[in-house]
Parts: C-alpha cells; sequence; structure tokens
C-alpha cells in the first residue's frame, strides 16, 4: 500500500470522523482516498477552499468532541499555522499530517525535511508545543497514526505526522491492527455539541483578556506537557551499544542512515543508529544511552541542518555532534553518507 | 406580580462589555430571543468571531466556539458537518467577514453550508478603534483614512447581500437595520427565518445588519442612529435579496 493510502485508511480505523483537505503535491492520494472512504465509513470529507480554511474545519469538528484530521505538504502547512496556534490555545485535540517537499517557498515537489524547526520548535505564535511522530516505513505510519489520535486525545493537544515526500509515496506491505478501541478519552466535559438545557455552556476559547489569566492558563498547559515529556518519547535504537560513531537520522533519512550503518559495519566500523520516533517531545533519553560509549555523532537529515541543533542540546555537547545533510528535494545515498563515516573513522581505525 | 419584560433565556445573565449605543446588545438580543422561541438554545452552537462580539461567549447561553479572525463559516462548516442536526450560528462583523474572511465567506455560500450567519455591518473595525473596513463607505472618515475612504486608492465598499445572493447555494440573503423599532422587529423576523431555514435544511441563510458604532465614529448614539439612515441605508439598501421559499417565490 502507498503511504498516504495507508495514514488515510489507519486514519479511518482509529475513528477519525472528519477530514477536511486541500490539494498538494506530495500528498493528494491521502485526500483522494478519504474522499473515496470516508463517508463509506459513516465520516465527513470535506474539500476545503483553502488549507487555512481546512484546519479551521477541523478546529470546529475538534471542538465539537469529534476526531478530526487535515493533510497537507510544506507550503500548506504554514497556512495551516495560524490554525495550529488556536487549536494549542483552546487545548483542542486534532491530527495534522506533514507529507515535507523541498522549500522555502514553492521549494520542490520532492522528498524533504525541512519543516522540522516549523514542526518542533515554531508552528505558530505564542508560547506551545504540539506532538510530533516521525515514522520511516508505511507500517509505521499506520501505527502511528492511531498512536496520534490517542496521545493527541489524552492530553488535549494537537499532534503532527511528520512524514515526507518518499514515505507518502512509497509502497511497502502493511498490517492493520483487527481492531482500534477508540474514544477511549471523554470529552463530554468540554466539548461543544450542545447542551440540551442539562449543563452549563461550554465554551471553546483561546482568548483571555486578562494578562495575569492567560499566563496561569498556559502555565497549566506547560504543566501538561511536562507530564507529556516524561511519558511521551520514543526512538529506535540500533547497533549502538558498542557503536564509536553514532548516527542520529528520523525518517526517510532513517533509512538511509541505517543502510550506511550496514555498510560501515562490514568495513569493520563499529557505527549504530539512534532514529527518534518522537520529535518532539524530543527522545533525550534514547539518545545519551545510545552515545554513551561512542567518540563522534553524526545527525543525518533532508535539510541544511536543524535537527542537529536538538541532538546537541540534548547531549550537552557532550560529544562532538557532525552534520551531513542534503536539502531542496535530494534525497542523501547510503554510499554519500558512508563517506562521511569513514571520514570520522579515519584517524581511529 | 406579572413579569412583563425579562432577559431571555439565551443571553447569559452578566454585564456586556458594549459601548453606549452600540448595536451589539440589541442583535445578541434578538438572536437570543430565536433561540428561547424556537426553544433551540440546547441544541445550538454559536461560533463567536475576532473583533467587537469577540467576547460573546460570555454572552450567549448555547455552547460556543470562538473562531479565529474570519474563519467563522469554515469553523461552523466543522462543527455543523459533525453535528448536522445540531443548530449553528456564526457572528461576524464586517472587518472579519468581508475583508479576512471573504474566501471563507463566500465558499461557505457556495457550498450551501446548512448554518446561519449573523453579519454585523457597521461600516468599521470596532475593537482596534476605528479603521477603515471593507464596508466603509466612499468619504468616510476613519483612523487609516483620515482624509475620507478615497476608492481610487482604498477602493470601493463591498456590498456582501448583493455579493452572496449571486451564490446558487445561498437560501435566504437580506439585509435589515437595528435603528427603530420596526426595523427591530423586522431583523428578529429575518434571524428567525434564518434559523427556520436551517431546521429545514435549505442551506446558508445570511442576514446583515445594519447598526452603529458611536465610539469609533466619533458621535453620539442619536447621530449614529441618523447616520445609519440617512448615509448607509441609501448605499446598502434594505431588503431581501434571496429567498428560496415558498414565501420568497411568491415575492
Amino acid at each position: 500500500m502507498k503511504g498516504n493510502e495507508a495514514m488515510a485508511e489507519a486514519a479511518i480505523r482509529a475513528g477519525c470522523k472528519a477530514f477536511f483537505g486541500y490539494p498538494i503535491t506530495p500528498q493528494t492520494e491521502l485526500s483522494a482516498y478519504m474522499a473515496k472512504y470516508m463517508e463509506k465509513s459513516g465520516g465527513v470529507f470535506l474539500q476545503a477552499e483553502s488549507e487555512v480554511a481546512a484546519i479551521n474545519m477541523v478546529y470546529g469538528a475538534s471542538a465539537s468532541g469529534q476526531r478530526a484530521m487535515t493533510s497537507s505538504s510544506s507550503p500548506g502547512i504554514s497556512l495551516k499555522a495560524e490554525g495550529i496556534s488556536y487549536l494549542a490555545g483552546s487545548d483542542l485535540p486534532a491530527v495534522i499530517i506533514n507529507v515535507q517537499r523541498g522549500g522555502p517557498g514553492l521549494g520542490s515537489i520532492q522528498p524533504a525535511q525541512q519543516d522540522y524547526w516549523q514542526a518542533t520548535h515554531a508552528m505558530g505564535h505564542g508560547d506551545f508545543h504540539i506532538l510530533v511522530f516521525a515514522p520511516a516505513s508505511v507500517q509505521e505510519m499506520v501505527d502511528l497514526i492511531i498512536e496520534a489520535f490517542d496521545t493527541s486525545d489524552e492530553y488535549r493537544m494537537p499532534a503532527m505526522i511528520l512524514a515526507d515526500g518518499l514515505l507518502g509515496q512509497m509502497m511497502e506491505p502493511v498490517s492493520f491492527p483487527d481492531e482500534v478501541k477508540i474514544d477511549k478519552v471523554d470529552k463530554s466535559g468540554w466539548a461543544c455539541s450542545g447542551h440540551k438545557m442539562q449543563r452549563e455552556h461550554h465554551i471553546v476559547n483561546s482568548l483571555y483578556i486578562e494578562a495575569e489569566k492567560c499566563e496561569e492558563v498556559v502555565r497549566k498547559r506547560f504543566e501538561r506537557y511536562a507530564i507529556v515529556e516524561e511519558k511521551v518519547h520514543k526512538a529506535e535504537v540500533y547497533m549502538c551499544d558498542d557503536a564509536d560513531i553514532v548516527l542520529t537520522a528520523y525518517g526517510a533519512s532513517a533509512r538511509v542512515a541505517k543502510s550506511a550503518v550496514n555498510q560501515a559495519r562490514k568495513l569493520g566500523i563499529k557505527a549504530g543508529l539512534c532514529r527518534p520516533i518522537t520529535l518532539w517531545p524530543f527522545p533525550k533519553k534514547e539518545l545519551n544511552e545510545a552515545v554513551k560509549n561512542a567518540s563522534d555523532v553524526l545527525c543525518v537529515e533532508m535539510s541544511m541542518g536543524q535537527m542537529v541543533d536538538d541532538v546537541r542540546l540534548a547531549i550537552n555537547c557532550s560529544k562532538p555532534v557532525h552534520f551531513f545533510g542534503r536539502c531542496g528535494g535530494v534525497i542523501p545515498s547510503p554510499k554519500e553518507v558512508l563517506e562521511e563515516i569513514k571520514k570520522l573513522a579515519g584517524g581511529k581505525q | 406580580m406579572a413579569v412583563v419584560f425579562e432577559k431571555p433565556h439565551g443571553l447569559c445573565d452578566v454585564p456586556m462589555h458594549f459601548c453606549p449605543g452600540c448595536s451589539h446588545g440589541i442583535v445578541h438580543r434578538l438572536v437570543a430571543e430565536v433561540l428561547d422561541d424556537m426553544n433551540i438554545e440546547g441544541d445550538t452552537i454559536a461560533v463567536t468571531p475576532v473583533g467587537c462580539a469577540c467576547m460573546s461567549y460570555d454572552y450567549f447561553n448555547c455552547d460556543v466556539v470562538c473562531a479565529a479572525h474570519g474563519r467563522a463559516p469554515a469553523v461552523a462548516t466543522g462543527v455543523k458537518r459533525t453535528n448536522p442536526d445540531k443548530y449553528v450560528f456564526a457572528y461576524q462583523g464586517d472587518g472579519d467577514l468581508a475583508a479576512i474572511g471573504t474566501a471563507e465567506t463566500v465558499h461557505v455560500g457556495t457550498r450551501g453550508e446548512n448554518i446561519v450567519i449573523i453579519f454585523i455591518n457597521n461600516t468599521i473595525y470596532g475593537m482596534t478603534g476605528g479603521q477603515m473596513a471593507p464596508t466603509s463607505i466612499p468619504g468616510q472618515v476613519t483612523q487609516t483614512t483620515p482624509y475620507g475612504r478615497d476608492p481610487k486608492t482604498a477602493g470601493y465598499p463591498i456590498r456582501v447581500c448583493e455579493m452572496m445572493s449571486t451564490l446558487d447555494g445561498t437560501a435566504l440573503v437580506q439585509r435589515v437595520a437595528v435603528d427603530t423599532v420596526p426595523h427591530i422587529n423586522e431583523a428578529k423576523k429575518a434571524i428567525r427565518k434564518a434559523f427556520e431555514n436551517q431546521k429545514e435544511k435549505r442551506g446558508l441563510s445570511i442576514i446583515e445588519i445594519l447598526s452603529v458604532c458611536p465610539t469609533n465614529w466619533g458621535m453620539t448614539p442619536l447621530e449614529s442612529i441618523k447616520r445609519l439612515q440617512d448615509e448607509m441605508i441609501p448605499y446598502y439598501p434594505l431588503g431581501v435579496f434571496k429567498d428560496v421559499t415558498k414565501e420568497g417565490e411568491e415575492k
């Protein structure tokens, strides 16, 4: 199954009741799949007039207590930023998919990872975080969509699947869980779906005219973020136990990095890979554990170097952190990455 | 003792922040009365805007979702599509609806979204202190048109009802005013009809309400009403621009 279609099917199985989209390459198959199957599954599909409208439709559906999702690619995500800030400010769950392409501006339509900073550090105005999940295979896209809906509901915060054009367009075998337990979280305490004259009215809102009140609300939200940072962090750690050189990479570039690690091992170079699966919260614990015995860290990205900052921060610059990346829609080859590993291993062999 | 006049249940019992002479209070009351009359408060979700009505979440007694500037029609779409048996209305001002939210407004109309829009047209941005609105009349002095709105540089006003009535998905497009008691009664009838249309799943009903903003017009409430009558009604004629009900066809 194609990555984009697998994510759509996973969302339907995760109990997504509303999908609002807008066409953009390279995620269009996702919308097309939703158009075909959403209504059949008892949900709502609507092609909005813009990405701005689509995210605000998600906001409305979520405010009424429904699981809602939108998907786009880099330039479209910028347009959704306003709505994502309002979702965060109103403590609403939602799932947003970004099938990244090259940037900035209209950029290219090929796979890239140039929206890391946006997703993890600056997804809109104001002090807030969103959950960011980074799948590296079609199967993981399916698993993380379900997890994203659950986690987003549980902590009342938006969740993003930060994929890229390679994963979206790639075909791989995939299996769906037989039964997904949905609606684990009771939303009746805040959802706006009519009070039936049986309770006080609910208000979904991000406006606080009094500065002290606004601060209080933000502080409370950050207390929740602290719990999320404690509980929600995940990474795949591959051959790091004895590794001298630990690579860090997420998503499509992690696939390339893994190939390079395998080739390096064949050459007798002790290389390993730590692949963050959650980008926010960043898997600091796993990374620190992975680099414990390493002499060097090499961060591989399809960007000019964004996650590399978080890697340095996470390990408190305790090891030299090097960077190799291609950008604009160019995917690094395992051979290129292997050359970088060899350079680092050079003096030590 | 018999109660002859009271606050509608659809309004919360709290003081409003609106300036003296402002029309928002009247329109809030009319909407709340309709919710009472139709007994639908418990099945209604209001979507409020950015602007002077951004604090309406404290005033409407039904559930309220607060939207970003101009996005109320999109938010209302999200609520309505997932709750088709509920009543959903968006309450928006002129800057919200006809400038930053023009795309959302037009598309909610062309999709025939089965909701109600209450559109307050007072030809000015109130909350931010009196800047030119998309509906400011040529010659109107505002903070950002200090020499009067000159269409050569600032463009022409948008006549929203005239525009919305061209769209196939709209059910009721009507412009009313709240300057006199007969007009206020007329406005209430229009709002009631809009909600009835939603009940009958007829599509979008948009009621434009010519309103006053004494504070930002720099006028007394009485002078403001006179301006509405002398300058606004001639530019924005009152009336029904589209009505797909039988009553409308007979006209």
